[in-house]
C-alpha cells in the first residue's frame, strides 16, 4: 500500500464523516425549505446555539451528557418554533429575498447573544463519544479514522434512518410532504399548514443542533462556528434545495470534495474549491442535482 | 373563404405555419396555421385552455414551438428571440395584467417605446443633450397621441398598482401602443370589465385600427364584442383550429357551438355569450 | 389636469427638482456639505469620508438590487477589485488619483459583469448565492495573487496629491470622496429618468414580460451588474486613498451583507434610500462606540460588550426594518414630509 493511496483513503473517510454531518444539517435545511420556501442562511448559527446549549448544560451546569444533549435539543427546537411563530409566520407573503435577509439578520443576533453569554473565545465540548480510533483494514495496511469522526458518522446514519422512516410513514411527515407539494391543496384537504410550518422549523432546528453538537465535539465551538453554514449552503444548492436525497448526496459529496481539496490543493483552498463547484453546478444545472423548479407562465 | 378574402387585400401581415407546441405530454397547440390580414381585426376564440394564450406566446417569442414557422411581414421570425420581435412591431397585452408595479402609469407607457429609443447607459447617466431631448419628445408624443386618446390623463403620475382593474387594462393597451405596433395582440382585453368599460375598450380598439392603421389580433371570450368588431374569427379548441371565417359564418358553425357547450369548464360568461350568439 | 403642450413644460415635469422649495433645500444641503470640513474635527471628517464611500457603494447596490432586483452579496469583493486596482496603478504606474479611481471602477465593472453572467440562468436567491461564491473566489485571489495584492499582508499606497499637495488627512480626502458620492447619486437619479432605468425596474418587477416588451435581458442584467460594480470599484478606490492600506480582510462577505442591509434599512427602490441607509448604518456602530466609552466609567463591562452589541444591533436593524418598516427610512422620511407639506401654514 503506497502512502499516497493511504492518504487518499484516510482523507476520503474523514471527508465522508464530515459530509455525513453536512447531510444531516442539510436535511434540517431542506425540511424548512420544503415546507416554507425559506432559505435559512442562519443554519450554521442554529448549529452553533445547539452546541452552546449543550456546553452550558453539560460543562457549566454539570448535567450528565445524555441529559444535556436532550435538553439542548429541546431548547434549540423551542428557539426554532419561537422564531417561526413570531417572525417567519408574519413574513408570509414577503419576497423571498426579504425573508432571506431576515435569516441573515437573525444569524447576526444569535452570534451577538452567544458572545455576550459565552464570549467569543473558542471552547471545547465535554467528550461523550468513545475514544478509540477506527482502523479500516486496507490490504496490508490499515487506514486510520478518528473515533469522533467515525462515531458521528454512525450517529448521523441512525438519525437519518429514523428521519426517513418518519417521513414515509408518519402522518406529520405526510402532511409536510403534502404542504411542500401544494400549499393551497394542503389547506383544502384540512392539513394544518401553519402547524406544519412550526413543525418544520422545530425539526430543522433540532437537526441542526444535533449536528452542531457533533461538529463541536469534533472540532470545538466558537461564536464563529456558524461559518460552516456557507458550506451547507453549497451542499443544499448542489443537491437541490427541495430534495432530501439531494441533501444526503450533496452533503457526502461536498464533505469528500473539501477533504480532497485540503489534501491535494491545501486546506486554505477548501472553501474556494466548494464555491467553484457551486458556480459550476448553478451554471450547468441551476436547480441542483435533484431539485425541481416551477415553470414560469404568463 | 379566407383565401378569397386574402385575394382582395395585400399579403398577410402575420402567417403562422403549422405550429405545434407541447408541454410534457400536453399538446397545447397542434399544427395550427393562420393568417392575419393587415388592417383587419382578427379574433381568436375558443374555450378556456384551448391554447389561445399559448399561441400568443409562441408568436411573441416567449414559447418555442417544437415545429412550424412564423412569418411577420413576409420575414421568417421563427428563430428570433422576443425582444427583436417586439422591436419590429409585434406588440401585445397580457391576459393577467403585466404592468410594472414599481413604475408610474407614464413610465409604464414610456417603457413600451424602449426598443426604439437610443439612449445608452453612459448617456443616461448624464441625461444631457440628446438623451434629454429624446425623453422630452417621447413624453410629448405619448401625451398627445396616447394619453389623450385613451383618456388616462388624470392618472399619468399614479402608481399602477393602485389603479382599478379596468384602468390597468387600459394602461396596458397604452403601453402596447407606445411600442409602435404593426400588429397588436390583445389577450382578453375586456375580461372582468363591466358593460360600460367594455364599450369604451371596443371603441379604442376600433380607433386603433382605423386611426392608427394597426392590425389587431384579439383573444376574447365576450362573443358580443367579438361579433361586433372583428373582421375574421378563428376558433381554437384543444390546440386545433376548428373553424375560421367571417363572424356570421363562424356563428353558424355547429362544431363551434359544440366545442363551447361540450367543454365542461366554460365560464358562465362564455355560456351566456354563446346563448346570446345563438339568439341573435 | 392638462399640462400645456409646450415642450418646456414637459422638461420641467421631468426634472429632478420640480419646485423652488425643493431647489432651495437642495442648495442648503449642498452648502452644508461644502462648509462641513471647515467646522468639524478630524474624527467627523473621517466619518464623513466613510459615509461618502458607503454612499457610493450602496447606491451601486441599490441600482443592482433595489432597481434591477438582482441581489448581490459579492459587492465588497467588487469593491476590493477597485481598491487593489487603484493601489496597483498608483504604486506601479504612478497614476494620479483622478485616473486610478475611475480605473478601479472599470476594473470592478469588468469583474462584476463576468460574475453577473449566471444571472441569466439563475434567479432570485440562487443568484445571491452565486455572488457569495464570487465573493469567496475573489477573496482567495486577493490572498494568493501576492505579486499584485501583497497577499495576506496587503499593500500600502502613497497619499493622493493635488496641485503638489499631499492629501493625507480625512479633511483633504473629503474633497475627493464627497464629490464622487454626489456624482454617483446624480448619475443614479438620471438613470431612472431614461429608458435604461425603466428597463431595470421592469426586469425587477417581472423579467419575462419585460423581455416581451423588447428589453434584452442579458444586456441589461449585465449592464446593471457592471454599473453597480463600477460604483463599488470607485468606492473601493476612494477607500484606499482614505486609509492607504489594504488587506483582503477588508472585503469580506459581512461587508457585502452590510451594503444590502444598508439599502434595506434605507428603503429599497429609491436613491434616497441608499443615502439614508449608508449614513445610518455607518453612524450606528460609531454611536454605539461613543455610548460605550461614555458608559465605561460607570460600567466597566460596556466596552467589552461593544462588539457583540454591535453585532446584535446590526442584525436587529435588518430584522426590525423588514418586519416593521419594509420600505425603510425613506418611507419614514416621506411620511414626515407629508406631515409638514404645508408647514408652516398648517401642520
Ligand atoms: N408553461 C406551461 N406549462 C405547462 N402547461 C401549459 C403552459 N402554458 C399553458 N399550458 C397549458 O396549455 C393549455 C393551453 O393553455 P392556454 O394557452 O393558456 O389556453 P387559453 O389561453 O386558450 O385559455 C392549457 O392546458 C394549459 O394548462
Ligand atoms: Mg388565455
Amino acid at each position: 500500500m503506497s502512502p499516497a493511496l493511504l492518504d487518499f483513503v484516510e482523507f476520503s473517510l474523514a471527508g465522508l464523516c464530515v459530509g455525513a454531518l453536512y447531510a444531516l444539517t442539510g436535511i434540517g435545511f431542506v425540511v424548512v425549505y420544503k415546507a416554507t420556501r425559506i432559505i435559512n442562511f442562519a443554519i450554521g448559527e442554529f448549529m452553533m446555539i445547539g452546541a452552546y446549549f449543550f456546553f452550558g448544560l453539560a460543562a457549566q451546569a454539570s448535567l450528565p451528557n445524555w441529559a444535556a444533549i436532550i435538553l439542548a435539543l429541546i431548547a434549540a427546537g423551542t428557539v426554532g418554533g419561537f422564531l417561526e411563530r413570531f417572525i417567519f409566520r408574519r413574513l408570509i407573503g414577503e419576497s423571498a429575498i426579504s425573508v432571506f435577509m431576515v435569516t441573515i439578520g437573525l444569524a447576526s443576533i444569535m452570534v451577538g447573544l452567544v458572545e455576550i453569554a459565552w464570549t467569543a473565545d473558542p471552547r471545547s465540548l465535554p467528550t461523550f463519544l468513545p475514544d478509540r480510533p477506527f482502523f479500516v483494514p486496507l490490504g496490508s495496511a490499515e487506514a486510520f479514522l478518528a473515533s469522533k469522526n467515525g462515531w458521528s458518522f454512525i450517529i448521523v446514519a441512525a438519525i437519518m434512518a429514523a428521519f426517513i422512516t418518519v417521513f414515509r410513514f408518519w402522518r406529520g411527515g405526510i402532511a409536510l410532504r403534502a404542504t411542500a407539494a401544494d400549499q393551497q391543496a394542503a389547506y383544502s384537504v384540512g392539513i394544518n399548514v401553519p402547524g406544519v410550518f412550526s413543525f418544520a422549523w422545530i425539526l430543522g432546528a433540532i437537526t441542526a443542533a444535533a449536528a452542531g453538537i457533533l461538529v463541536g465535539s469534533i472540532s470545538g465551538i466558537s461564536s464563529a462556528m456558524g461559518a460552516i453554514g456557507l458550506s451547507l449552503i453549497v451542499v443544499v444548492i448542489v443537491g437541490g434545495l427541495d430534495s432530501l436525497a439531494g441533501a444526503l448526496v450533496g452533503g457526502l459529496m461536498i464533505g469528500w470534495l473539501e477533504s480532497m481539496a485540503s489534501l491535494y490543493i491545501g486546506g486554505e483552498y477548501k472553501q474556494v474549491a466548494t464555491f467553484v463547484i457551486l458556480l459550476l453546478v448553478l451554471v450547468v444545472k441551476p436547480y441542483g442535482l435533484f431539485g425541481t423548479h416551477d415553470i414560469e407562465r404568463l | 373563404m379566407i383565401e378569397e378574402a386574402d385575394a382582395r387585400v395585400d399579403a398577410p401581415i402575420l402567417q403562422v405555419e403549422a405550429i405545434s407546441l407541447a408541454f410534457g405530454g400536453l399538446n397545447a397547440l397542434r399544427n395550427v396555421s393562420l393568417d392575419v390580414v393587415p388592417g383587419c381585426i382578427t379574433a381568436l376564440v375558443g374555450p378556456n385552455g384551448a391554447g389561445k394564450t399559448s399561441l400568443f406566446n409562441a408568436i411573441s417569442g416567449f414559447y418555442r414551438p417544437q415545429s412550424g414557422r412564423v412569418f411577420f411581414e413576409g420575414r421568417d421570425i421563427t428563430r428570433l428571440s422576443a425582444p427583436p420581435r417586439a422591436k419590429i412591431g409585434l406588440a401585445r397585452t397580457f391576459q393577467n395584467i403585466a404592468l410594472f408595479r414599481g413604475l408610474t402609469v407614464l413610465d409604464n407607457i414610456k417603457l413600451g417605446r424602449h426598443a426604439h429609443l437610443r439612449t445608452s447607459l453612459v448617456e443616461a447617466l448624464f441625461y444631457y443633450g440628446r438623451p434629454q431631448r429624446e425623453e422630452i419628445e417621447l413624453r410629448a408624443e405619448i401625451e398627445q397621441r396616447i394619453i389623450d386618446f385613451l383618456e388616462i390623463d388624470h392618472i399619468r403620475h399614479a402608481p399602477v398598482g393602485a389603479l382599478p382593474y379596468g384602468l390597468q387594462k387600459r394602461v396596458e393597451l397604452a403601453r402596447a401602443l407606445a411600442m409602435k405596433p404593426r400588429l397588436l395582440m390583445l389577450d382578453e382585453p375586456v375580461a372582468g370589465m363591466n358593460r360600460e368599460e367594455t364599450e369604451d375598450m371596443a371603441r379604442f380598439i376600433l380607433d386603433v385600427r382605423d386611426e392608427w392603421g394597426v392590425t389587431i389580433l384579439i383573444v376574447e371570450h365576450d362573443m358580443r364584442l367579438v361579433m361586433d368588431i372583428s373582421d375574421h374569427v378563428i376558433v381554437l379548441n384543444f390546440g386545433e383550429v376548428i373553424a375560421r371565417g367571417v363572424p356570421a359564418e363562424v356563428q353558424k358553425n355547429e362544431e363551434v357551438a359544440k366545442a363551447y357547450l361540450g367543454s365542461g369548464e366554460i365560464g358562465s360568461q362564455v355560456r351566456q355569450s354563446v346563448t346570446e350568439m345563438a339568439a341573435s | 389636469m392638462r399640462i400645456g403642450s409646450a415642450k418646456q413644460t414637459y422638461a420641467a415635469d421631468e426634472a429632478i427638482f420640480k419646485t423652488d422649495v425643493q431647489r432651495l433645500w437642495f442648495g442648503l444641503l449642498a452648502l452644508a456639505l461644502i462648509l462641513f470640513p471647515f467646522v468639524s474635527s478630524d474624527y467627523w471628517q473621517l466619518l464623513a469620508c466613510l459615509i461618502a464611500v458607503n454612499v457610493i457603494a450602496a447606491t451601486g447596490v441599490m441600482i443592482l438590487t433595489g432597481f434591477t432586483g438582482l441581489v448581490s452579496l459579492g459587492h465588497a469583493a467588487f469593491m476590493g477589485v477597485g481598491a487593489y486596482t487603484a493601489a496597483y496603478l498608483s504604486n506601479h504606474l504612478a497614476l494620479p488619483f483622478w485616473l486610478s479611481i475611475p480605473a478601479g471602477g472599470f476594473a470592478a465593472a469588468a469583474v462584476g459583469a463576468v460574475f453577473g453572467i449566471p444571472s441569466l440562468r439563475v434567479k432570485g436567491l440562487y443568484l445571491a448565492l452565486t455572488t457569495i461564491a464570487a465573493s469567496f473566489i475573489l477573496q482567495s485571489i486577493f490572498f494568493n495573487w501576492t505579486a499584485v495584492t501583497g497577499g495576506a499582508r496587503g499593500l500600502t499606497i502613497e497619499p493622493a496629491s493635488m496641485f503638489g499637495h499631499l492629501l493625507v488627512t480625512p479633511g483633504a480626502i473629503y474633497w475627493i470622496a464627497m464629490p464622487i458620492a454626489a456624482l454617483s447619486v446624480w448619475w443614479a437619479r438620471n438613470l431612472l429618468r431614461t429608458r435604461v432605468g425603466r428597463a431595470f425596474i421592469a426586469i425587477r418587477d417581472r423579467d419575462v414580460s419585460a423581455e416581451l416588451l423588447g428589453i434584452d435581458l442579458l444586456r441589461y442584467k449585465l449592464m446593471s451588474f457592471a454599473l453597480a460594480s463600477f460604483y463599488a470599484g470607485m468606492a473601493g478606490a476612494v477607500w484606499v486613498y482614505l486609509f492607504r492600506v489594504i488587506t483582503p480582510e477588508s472585503f469580506r462577505l459581512i461587508e457585502s451583507i452590510f451594503f444590502v442591509a444598508a439599502i434595506i434599512v434605507g428603503g429599497l427602490g429609491s436613491v434616497r434610500g441608499a443615502i439614508f441607509g449608508a449614513v445610518f448604518m455607518t453612524l450606528v456602530p460609531e454611536l454605539l462606540k461613543i455610548g460605550a466609552s461614555d458608559l465605561a466609567p460607570y460600567w466597566p463591562d460596556a466596552v467589552k460588550l461593544l462588539s457583540p452589541v454591535r453585532t446584535i444591533v446590526f442584525g436587529a436593524l435588518i430584522v426590525g426594518f423588514l418586519m416593521f418598516e419594509p420600505l425603510g427610512l425613506n418611507e419614514i422620511w416621506l411620511r414626515i414630509r407629508q406631515r409638514f407639506a404645508l408647514w408652516p401654514f398648517r401642520t
